[in-house]
Parts: structure tokens; sequence; C-alpha cells
């Protein structure tokens, strides 16, 4: 099956309609034809990136996002298994919420990132000092931080200024959203506007690296 | 005009003598009196002496009785976590396991030690108001309370999953806000901000508002005995605008993610806009800058009355200095003048 014959919009109008039944059909019908980790890049991230742009756009609601992540999630939690290739561990990422009780962010981009196959170091709610010890003792590549608050923004630069050079930092989150500038002024390398782009982050660092 | 009349005539759609403003500080007043955030919001004394101040300092066209959102959180018992440099918010939520919806109790604004410190603020304001400045209150939305009674992912899956229990925790949290808005307005609240982010287009589907947020702002905003305006805290509103009008509500909040002259357009002559500065953005605003942002906003919105200028999100962030918050009083005053007869000159 060419990559221009996966059933994209299908896959599509199933997540956005919740509806888990058509979704996991599609995706089993893809992986009778094609490796596990094959069909996940080649369907489930795409579809997860146009729903993270229709959101972007306005178009889309965060529950769907949520839904349609989790139920992603779901389903590649049971294709992956079976691979030969398993999953996707290099880079080494790490996510963390900075400060907030308030984990819908991360959540979103657990969600992706775990359905496009890759493994994640979820961290939690942590405090700065927290997270650069763990970063550091699991030699994670890539810090992937959520917030909610300005103030708890602000505190990404305190993480930089404290991790080795070669770990490279996405934010994401409203303040970062709504002011465009922000994730430079605190040192961060990028800034997802959606969940979803957390996976075309990795692929510029990874681009940046080769 | 006093700042009253001039809100008055703009939300029955006329011109009054300048554009009003609500300038949104609230934590600015611990600045004013020169307090950590903390001693300053947990006292009645300090909230009202700072709002008296921030009027003489950025003459906005309103007292604004709101200490933080948590708030009402916290009145349900929940922890408050206090910052030195950003408003307080809520701790962990306080229902944590959904099954506790069936026993939750709401509790009573007149006797809540935090609630009632805030009926002190609105009355004192309204005191020193005496009739010629809008003291306006604010009350979480039953269908955005949740968000931090349960926390986001929780939430979303109950209503997506347990539609009985969201119905009885909305019927739980739609009697505290009436309860809630009723005791501001007693206490002198001329205006009550219903902030309802969830329904924003940004959080929930329309067809899903429709058959939830909607019918629940109906509801509430019917018992509400005072002017209200409907507070999506900077989400979108567009898609759902007519929606929002039929609620019977007097006031739309405006998103800076979308465009504020067709906002008007739909809303010229229904409802009032308000909006629509970006309060992130306005940290590392110059003078030029924010006369420039005023100035369009105005332009785009201020013919034909209807309009109040105002940040986007109803909380200018702490870190937005005051030199900011001066030009755009300054630039209220020289661009905001009815009848705005630049406008058609620039547009011409
Ligand atoms: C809904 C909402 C509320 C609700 C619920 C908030 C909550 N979650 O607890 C209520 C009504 C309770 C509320 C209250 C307040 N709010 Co509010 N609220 C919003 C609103 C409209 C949406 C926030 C939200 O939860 N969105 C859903 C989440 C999932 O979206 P998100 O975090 O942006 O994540 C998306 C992307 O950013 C991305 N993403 C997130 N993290 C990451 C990470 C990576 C690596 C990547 C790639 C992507 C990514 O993926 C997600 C979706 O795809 C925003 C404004 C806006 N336009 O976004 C303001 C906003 C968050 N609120 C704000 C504030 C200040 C408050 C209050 C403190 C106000 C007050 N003074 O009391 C309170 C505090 C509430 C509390 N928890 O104690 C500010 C925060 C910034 C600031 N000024 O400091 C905002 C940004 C408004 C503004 N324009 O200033 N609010």
């Amino acid at each position: 099956m060419g990559i221009a014959a996966l059933p994209l919009a299908d896959f599509e109008a199933a997540l956005l309609g919740t509806d888990r039944v058509a979704a996991g059909r599609i995706l089993e019908a893809v992986c009778a034809l094609e490796q596990p980790l094959v069909a996940v890049e080649g369907l489930v991230a795409p579809v997860l990136e146009r729903i993270g742009a229709g959101w972007e756009r306005g178009e889309v609601a965060l529950a769907q996002v949520y839904m349609s992540g989790l139920i992603c999630e779901e389903l590649v939690e049971e294709v992956l298994p079976a691979s030969k290739h398993r999953r996707i561990n290099s880079p080494r990422v790490a996510l963390a919420v900075l400060d907030d009780y308030h984990m819908l962010g991360k959540r979103l981009v657990h969600s992706v990132l775990r359905a496009a196959g890759y493994e994640v170091l979820d961290c939690g709610r942590v405090e700065p000092e927290e997270l650069i010890e763990r970063v550091i003792a699991e030699q994670v590549d890539v810090v992937m931080l959520s917030v909610l608050m300005l103030p708890a923004a602000l505190r990404v630069r305190e993480v930089v200024l404290a991790l080795p050079q070669h770990v490279r930092v996405a934010v994401g989150g409203a303040p970062f959203r709504l002011d465009p500038e922000l994730y430079r002024e605190v040192g961060a390398d990028a800034m997802g506007r959606t969940a979803s782009d957390a996976l075309s982050i990795l692929r510029s660092f990874a681009e940046l690296a080769a | 005009m006093t700042s009253a009349e001039r809100v008055t005539a703009a939300i029955s759609h006329q011109e009054p003598d300048r554009v009003p403003l609500f300038m949104t500080t609230t934590m600015h007043g611990a600045r004013e009196l020169d307090l950590p955030l903390k001693d300053y919001f947990t006292s009645s004394k300090n909230v009202i002496e700072g709002q008296v101040r921030l009027k003489e300092h950025y003459g906005g066209d309103f007292y604004y009785a709101v200490l933080y959102a948590a708030i009402e959180a916290e009145a349900f018992g929940q922890d408050v976590r206090w910052c030195d440099n950003g408003p307080a918010t809520a701790g962990a939520p306080g229902i944590r396991n959904i099954e506790e919806i069936r026993s939750l109790e709401a509790p009573d604004p007149r006797t809540t030690p935090c609630l009632q410190r805030v009926l002190e603020v609105i009355a004192g304001l309204a005191e020193r108001a005496a009739g010629e400045t809008p003291v306006v209150g604010l009350v979480v939305s039953p269908f955005s309370l949740p968000i931090m009674q349960l926390g986001f992912e929780r939430y979303l899956r109950l209503t997506y999953e347990h539609r009985d229990l969201f119905w009885q925790l909305m019927a739980i949290n739609e009697a505290f806000c009436v309860a809630w808005a009723e005791a501001q307005i007693a206490a002198g609240a001329s205006a009550i901000a219903y902030y309802d982010p969830a329904s924003s287009p940004t959080v929930t589907a329309p067809a899903v508002f429709r058959e939830t947020g909607l019918l629940i702002a109906k509801r509430t905003l019917s018992r509400i005995p005072a002017a209200t305006a409907i507070h999506l805290a900077s989400g979108r509103c567009l898609p759902i605008l007519d929606e929002l009008i039929s609620t019977g509500t007097n006031m739309v909040s405006a998103s800076a993610e979308e465009d504020l002259a067709e906002t008007k357009a739909r809303c010229a002559g229904r409802v009032t806009v308000v909006g629509d500065l970006n309060g992130l953005a306005m940290r590392r605003w110059t003078a030029e800058d924010a006369e420039a942002a005023v100035k369009s906003a105005i332009a785009a919105a201020g013919r034909g009355g209807g309009f109040i200028l105002a940040d986007n999100h109803g909380e200018i962030p702490w870190q937005v200095p005051d030199s900011v918050l001066e030009a755009v009083r300054d630039a209220v005053d020289r661009w905001g003048r009815y009848p705005l007869s630049w406008v058609d000159d620039e547009g011409d």
C-alpha cells in the first residue's frame, strides 16, 4: 500500500467522531499490509497533526484533540508490541509540567508522542531542580515543557540555563501561543502551538543534528 | 460624563463622550500599595484601596471587584497556591473521585470567609463609587468551574462518559453561581462578568456547547438580576456568537485571536463588545505599540457605541509595566473621543 493510498480522511473522521471501533478497524487494516511502525508513522501521526492544525484554526475542539489522542495512544499500544521495531527511543524525550496544576497540555503531548510510536519519559509536575536532575540521570536529549500561567513560562529560563548544552528544549502552553516571542526570550529552542507540533519539532531537531 | 454614564451609554449602543476603558488590573493594586500579592488579596481593605488608586492612576471606567478566579474553588474547600509574581491559582482538584459529586455541597457565599472578603470589597467600592463608577463582580460559570474542581482531563471525560454525573454537578454549580451573583449584586455590584472560557470554541466544540454550556448559560444568566458580560477569557467567540447573544447577556468578550471589526459588526446593536488588547503581548509593548493597539481597536470597533476597550482576558498580567498602562490610558484619551471622525477620515 503506498502512503498516498492510506485512508487518512476516514481515520480522521473516525477520531473526530470519537469512534474508537471504526478507528481501530482502519488501523488494523493498514497494519495487515504494513509494518505497524510504518502504519503509525504514515497514518496515525499525520492525522493527529491534521487534527492539531484544525484546533489551531479554531475548527476542532480541545475535547476532540484529547479524545483522538487518547484513542490513538490506546490503539498504538495494542499494535506496536507486535512490531519487531517496537518504539522509537532516539532521541530520548522527557515531558513535564512546570509549576501549575494543569496537566492537560502535557497529557495531550504525551498522547501524540506515544501514538506516533515514541518512548517518553513522563516527569509529571515538577520543580526545575528535580527536572534537571532527572534529565541528566536519564540522559535525555529533548525536554518538552508545558505551562499554563505566565510566571511558570518565565521559569523555563531557569531550566534552560541549568541543562547540559546539548539538551534541546521545546515549550508549549497558552502564554507561549499568545505571545509568540516568549519562547525565545526564555531561551527555549522551539515552541509548539498545538500538541501535535511536538512531532514536527522532533523532526526539526533531528534535521539540525544531522 | 461620569464613568457610569459613559458605560451605560455604550452598552445602550449609543456613543458616549469617549470610548469607555475597562482597565482590568487586579494585581497591580498591590503594586500601588507596595504590598506582596498575598497580603494584598487577603485583606478587603487593601483591595478597596488598591482599586481606588488604580482608577486614579489609570483612569479606567470601572472598579474591578475581582480577586482571583480560584477563590470559588477555595470556597468549595480546595487549596489555593499563592505566587509572588502572578495570580493565585487552584491547587490539586477538590473532587478526587467523580462519585463524590453525588454528595457535593455548595458553599453559602454569605458565610464562607473567602467569598465574604469579596463581598466586603464590593460593598466598599460601591460606597466609594457613589453611583458614579460601575462596580463589576465576577462569577466563574457552572460549566467552567469544574476544570478547577476536577482537573481538566477528568472533566473532559466526565462530559463524554458520565453525562448523568455531569448534569448533577451542573445543577450544584448553577445554584451556587446564581447565589454567588445575587450576593454580589446585593453587596453593590452593578454588573457581573460570567467567566466561561470552557464554552469557547477554543475549548469546546460548538455542537457540544449547544447541548451543554449554552443551556447552562441561558438558565444561569436569566436568574442573575443585573447586567452581565459573557467572558471567554481570551478564547475565541465568533463560531458561537449568535448563541452567546441569544442568552440575553449584555456584553461579550472579544479574543485577540479573532478579527475585532468582524466581531463588532456582528454584535452591533445587539450586545456590547469588550476587548481585545492582548495582555500577554503587552509585556513587551513600547508606548508607541500601546498607542497603535488602542487606535486600531477603536478604529475596528468604536463607532456607534456598543464597545468597551479592555484587554481580551479580563486580567492584565503582573509583568506588564505601569508605563504601558499609562500609555493605554493616554491613547484612549487621545483617540477615543466621540465622534470618532478620525476613523472615518483614515478609512476614506
Ligand atoms: C479555560 C481557561 C480557564 C479556565 C480553566 C483553566 C485551567 N486549565 O485551569 C478557568 C476559568 C478556570 C480559568 C481561570 C484562570 N485563568 Co485561564 N484560561 C483559560 C483559556 C481560555 C484556555 C486554557 C486551557 O486550559 N486550555 C486548554 C489547554 C490544554 O490548552 P493549552 O494549555 O494552551 O495547550 C495546548 C497548546 O498550547 C499545546 N501545548 C501545551 N503544552 C505544550 C507543550 C509542548 C511541548 C507542545 C509542543 C505543545 C503544547 O497543546 C495544547 C492543545 O493542543 C486560556 C486562554 C487561551 N486562549 O488559551 C486562559 C489562560 C490560561 N488563563 C489565564 C489566567 C491568568 C487564569 C487565572 C489565573 C485568572 C485569575 N486571575 O484568576 C485563573 C486561574 C485558574 C486556576 N487553574 O487556578 C491566562 C494565563 C497566562 C497569564 N496571564 O498568566 C490565560 C492564557 C489567558 C490570557 N490570555 O492571559 N482559565
